[in-house]
């Protein structure tokens, strides 16, 4: 099928005025998914900011057939939802799933696990705006390294978060998933790609989507997108496909420097000090090492 | 097809219907537009079409239009998005009440 574009993907919303803050990533993650796998995907969403924006009874903000989950059993109802479509004989459907990162490395890597275990025809998306946002910021799993979070205070002897940030990608991948890819919302035409790829692919598909939040990040709301791209710019969010047993970068690290811009611009990062920043690079050089060495080249 | 205003609000007790908050998907009742101090303003002379802030609007309220944009401003909030999406300029942050 041809690479979906601003042209010619469809004029439909079916995520649309919903509660969001203003420049939320993650809302303009569900948003460009959905448009992609138009109006025969049923999403299902945990608890987290995406239901909670999504579902304000009455105003309900999905076109498309929408639920909510539990917190823990996205993947669950996931795969009661495409049980129950195929045994109605419905045709051409796609059941998504959208969570948060504590909603897919913490509470729901269980159900997630199982899901991929089955290789029930689905795909999960994990918009991963780095803490327990919805609940006002506390640490999950996928937090990364220095970050400021109401669970973990910076004061003088620690800094922030003192554990790295799971790497739920390869996690995934580890299970021999068909197919598996981060993203971001800073490049949305490489994000759209990947959604439209894992609709054709049969079997259990998961993507890993980026998505600041403007407000748990300390972030103006018209940075999200710039900041989103930093993040790939400056290695630390990698994009990349997996499937076949093979890696392969999609688009790599422009340029090391920008690490710094990155960290400096954030509130939640600024109590780190200089060898806190010189730490976190050291940290990507050694994925990047890793990477370049195992991943197929862009 | 996009969620649309609705005059009334729903009458959530039906026989269809179980007795709980399942109900017609893009039922809104409530616009955003008093969540914004700033609006984007478009300068369609130097609109060039190219679309990079429909494609990243997280409220989905930019729209193509022939071959330009238009803004939906009962669901903009003022995020500020579009205008730094925007290569060309054509895409002004203005206060909403000057
Ligand atoms: C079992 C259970 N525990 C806790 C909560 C409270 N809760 C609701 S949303 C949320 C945060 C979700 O974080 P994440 O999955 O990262 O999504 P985000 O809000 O950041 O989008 C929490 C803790 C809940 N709803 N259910
Ligand atoms: S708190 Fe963050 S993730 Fe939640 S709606 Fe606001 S910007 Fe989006
Ligand atoms: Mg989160």
């Amino acid at each position: 099928m041809t690479r979906p574009t601003a042209r010619n993907i469809t004029e439909d919303e079916y995520f649309f005025g919903h509660k969001a803050c203003a420049g939320c990533g993650g809302s303009l993650a569900v948003r460009m998914a959905l448009k992609v796998l138009g109006s025969r995907a049923v999403a299902v969403l945990p608890a987290g900011c995406m239901s909670a924006v999504g579902f304000n009874f009455p105003q309900l903000c999905f076109a498309n057939n929408a639920m909510i989950s539990t917190f823990a059993g996205t993947a669950s109802m996931m795969t009661g939802v495409e049980a129950g479509l195929r045994a109605r004989g419905e045709k051409d459907y796609q059941v998504v799933g959208f969570a948060g990162d504590g909603g897919t490395a913490d509470i729901g890597i269980q159900a997630l696990s199982g899901a991929i275990d089955r290789n029930d025809n689905m795909i999960y998306i994990c918009y991963d705006n780095e803490a327990y946002m919805n609940t006002g910021t506390q640490k999950s799993s996928l937090t990364p390294f220095g970050a400021y979070t109401t669970t973990t205070p910076a004061g003088v002897k620690i800094r922030g978060n003192i554990r790295e940030k799971k790497n739920m990608f390869e996690i995934v991948a580890a299970h021999g998933i068909p197919y598996a890819a981060t993203a971001s919302i800073g490049y949305v035409d490489d994000y759209m790609a990947k959604v439209r790829k894992a609709s054709e692919v049969k079997g259990m598909k998961y993507i890993h989507v980026l998505a600041p939040c403007p407000t748990g990040w300390g972030i103006r709301p018209d940075e999200t997108v710039e900041y989103a791209r930093m993040a790939t710019d400056c290695g630390l969010w990698p994009l990349a496909e997996y499937g076949c047993g093979e890696y392969s970068l999609t688009r790599s690290m422009k340029d090391p420097g920008l690490l710094r811009a990155y960290i400096r611009g954030q509130k939640r990062f600024r109590h780190l000090r200089d060898p806190d920043i010189e730490y976190i690079e050291s940290k990507r050089d050694a994925r990047w090492e890793h990477i370049n060495r195992s991943w197929k080249a862009p | 097809m996009k969620p649309h205003l609705r005059t009334c609000i729903p009458e959530w007790r039906s026989d269809s219907l179980p007795d709980n908050t399942a109900y017609e998907a893009g039922f809104l009742v409530t616009k955003n537009s008093g969540w914004r101090d700033i609006r984007p303003v478009i300068d369609t002379k130097k609109c060039t079409g190219c679309l990079q802030c429909y494609l990243y609007c997280p409220d989905g309220t930019i729209a193509r239009c022939g071959n330009k944009v238009s803004v939906d401003y009962d669901f903009c909030k003022g995020c500020g998005i579009c205008a730094k999406m925007c290569r060309h300029d054509a895409l002004r942050m203005e206060a909403e009440r000057r």
